[in-house]
């Protein structure tokens, strides 16, 4: 296979394997979770489910100022590499254009120099982040395989799209092929991992919400 | 497998719920939950991380209710739930966790951790991995009608010294009575001052009132060791007596798992709505300050502080009453750090205190409360749980802390006018 050749798998066949166990895999995951169901609260009800639902959602994301200061590493570190990835995935101008090719539509990008130092930001996040879960003795005590295989297939890909911009290595051809499968492997794990919780975050955070707003408690 | 082990694994799996699942799919492992949860921070050891307590619930979810965990589970690569996983988990479901739920509010996905070690406690109990204590506390409860072994003569006795000491009457069991008052064990055998202090200001403020002979006790052990049909029953018996007084609202008194029991858990687990409310006791005196019934006379001078009892206010919801009936008589009221909702617990809920396996770790964490209280040094401490009044006198006593406690509806009848 030559290297236009398994650019071209990549691209076609190989990332409609990934997008299809990705959503696949998405919805069956949702599937699992809500066809299990939740009874009916009969208690007499304080407050709206629905509205603190929808606010914890939003609110979850600020800690109270003493959570802030138990767990700053935690929170920062999380900050930096979650907007990183946010403003890498979506603002860079050639992952504008695929997205464009997919779903029919395309939105502004930022300039290539901001996206190239967030790349680096980010990844410096997420090696600080593997060093203190590493490091720090809950967080050593919690972590499991998947733990490491998520952080892993989470970097790859802004790691190989930093080398693949700034072709290091090998020929331009292969360094893309090389990160766009590093994304595709994250889609394939996706579903199965905790990778999830970038969709079930707010189904949490709702639960959450509504159980503590029908009691009249802010969550 | 034992027939304990299969009942305590059915058990869990009736736990589950879309709930249980959107909050398990949820966690990243981030640990923050343990520098939200006394347990970790005063001690230390990672393994009392609150998600870590959950693991049990965790495994059944995942091996019965996930694609992933199922196939897992035919090559035998899902992890199961055994007796000497229950057995290690034991002491951190029960001894290390009082269902306090500071975790619940800061773990960054919105997963209610405590609700999971709640419910994870059925399927321990059901497994017969339950704490001794905790056990004969249930036990009593359901042959006695009382945690503590209170029998009504015990309650007759205490009403008796009340209305010989104030000539007041107490009524029992009147018939459509507005008000049917709870009481805890702890109430009756320790602080029947609480009695005298609600049967003055009912009087004064006015209102129809009874305590009725047939279910007078608050407390629900059930619903601490993790028994639904236990925690059922004993509500039901309110139940009962409340429908055949056919009274408007049922009070719950000062103690935290009571009013969760009754006031939240209560429908859910007899399977119905109830027919009157359900007010927690700091409710009913914020109503009646709010309609002018209360008449005060006379100001604290000290420094006060308010110790907000998790079940009533994080779990519970009342977090403002007790601020404004305080306001009454306070001149000098000062907040803990992370007062309110996000309080700290005493370090003695959720059946904790009745598990005398944990009364080592229950005093050691309680230097999280030594700590908040030394930042702002209170004359006494006002709180509304009586559990949490009995721990926080011992913890004092333990750190050699003197400051006296103080039940809140005890020194606001304290400063009714005449």
């Amino acid at each position: 296979m030559s290297e236009i050749e398994f650019l071209s798998w990549v691209r076609g066949p190989g990332f409609q394997i990934a997008v299809i166990i990705f959503i696949a895999g998405v919805l069956i995951r949702f599937g699992e979770i809500l066809l299990l169901g939740r009874k009916k609260n009969l208690a007499e009800a304080k407050g709206s489910e629905m509205s603190s639902g929808l606010r914890t959602i939003i609110t979850r994301s600020i800690p109270d100022k003493t959570t802030f200061q138990r767990s700053t590493f935690t929170l920062v570190a999380g900050y930096i590499f979650h907007i990183g990835i946010f403003v890498t995935l979506f603002l860079f101008a050639p992952h504008i254009l695929m997205f464009k090719e997919v779903i029919g539509f395309g939105w502004p990008s930022i300039p290539t120099p901001i996206i190239d130092a967030t790349a680096v930001v980010t990844i410096i996040a997420l090696l600080a982040v593997l060093a203190h879960r590493m490091s720090n003795t809950v967080l050593k005590f919690l972590s499991t395989k998947e733990d490491y295989l998520v952080w892993l297939v989470t970097i790859l890909p802004l790691i190989t799209g930093y080398i693949a911009f700034h072709r290091i290595g090998t020929t331009a051809p292969t360094l893309l092929a090389i990160h766009i499968l590093s994304v595709e492997l994250l889609l394939v794990i996706f579903p199965f991992t905790k990778l999830m919780h970038s969709f079930t975050v707010a189904l949490s955070r709702w639960y959450n919400g509504a159980i503590s707003g029908y009691r009249g408690v802010e969550s | 497998m034992s027939a304990s082990l299969d009942k305590g694994i059915n058990a869990l799996k009736e736990q589950v719920d879309s709930t249980v699942a959107a909050f398990f799919s949820s966690c990243v492992h981030c640990g923050m939950c343990a520098d939200a949860c006394l347990f970790y921070t005063e001690i230390g050891d990672p393994t009392a991380t609150p998600i870590n307590k959950t693991e049990p619930l965790r495994r059944i979810w995942k091996s019965e209710y996930t694609l992933l965990g199922r196939v897992g589970k035919m090559f035998g690569l899902t992890a199961k739930v055994d007796d000497a996983l229950l057995t290690e988990w034991e002491t951190l479901v029960y001894d290390n966790c009082t269902l306090c739920g500071r975790c619940s509010m800061v773990c960054p996905m919105g997963i209610d951790i405590a609700l999971l070690i709640r419910k994870t406690r059925e399927g321990m109990a059901a497994a017969g991995h339950a704490p001794e204590g905790l056990i004969g506390a249930t036990k009593r409860a359901v042959t006695i009608g009382s945690p503590m072994g209170v029998k009504l003569p015990a309650l007759m006795a205490q009403i008796n010294h009340v209305e010989k000491d104030t000539g007041m009457k107490i009524p029992l069991d009147v018939e459509g009575a507005e008000y049917m008052l709870l009481l805890s064990s702890m109430e009756i055998m320790n602080f029947p001052e609480f009695i005298e202090a609600t049967a003055k200001i009912f009087n004064k403020a006015g209102v129809s009132w009874t305590i009725s002979t047939e279910a007078f006790e608050a407390t629900n052990s059930g619903i601490q060791i993790g028994v639904a049909d236990i925690a059922a029953e004993l509500v039901q018996r309110i139940v009962d007596a409340a429908e055949k007084l056919k009274v408007k609202t049922v009070i719950s008194p000062e103690c935290g798992h009571a009013y969760m029991a009754i006031r939240w858990e209560g429908p859910n687990l007899v399977g119905k709505p109830f027919s009157f409310k359900v007010r927690h006791i700091l409710e009913v005196l914020d109503e009646f300050r709010k309609d002018g019934r209360l008449k005060i006379t006379g100001k604290e001078t000290q420094r006060l502080t308010y110790h907000d009892p998790c079940q009533i206010s994080r779990r519970g919801g009342v977090i403002e009453q007790p601020r404004n009936l305080i306001d009454m008589f306070a001149d000098n009221f000062v907040e803990m750090p992370d007062a309110g909702k996000m309080n700290w617990c005493c370090g003695a809920g959720g059946g904790v205190s009745s598990n005398e396996r944990a009364d080592e770790v229950r005093l050691k964490v309680f230097q999280r409360k030594k700590d908040q209280l030394d930042e702002i040094k209170p004359d006494a401490i006002i709180s509304a749980c009586s559990n949490c009044r009995i721990h926080l006198e011992d913890g004092l006593e333990e750190y050699n802390m003197d400051i006296p406690l103080m039940s809140l509806t005890e020194t606001l009848a304290e400063h009714l006018a005449d």
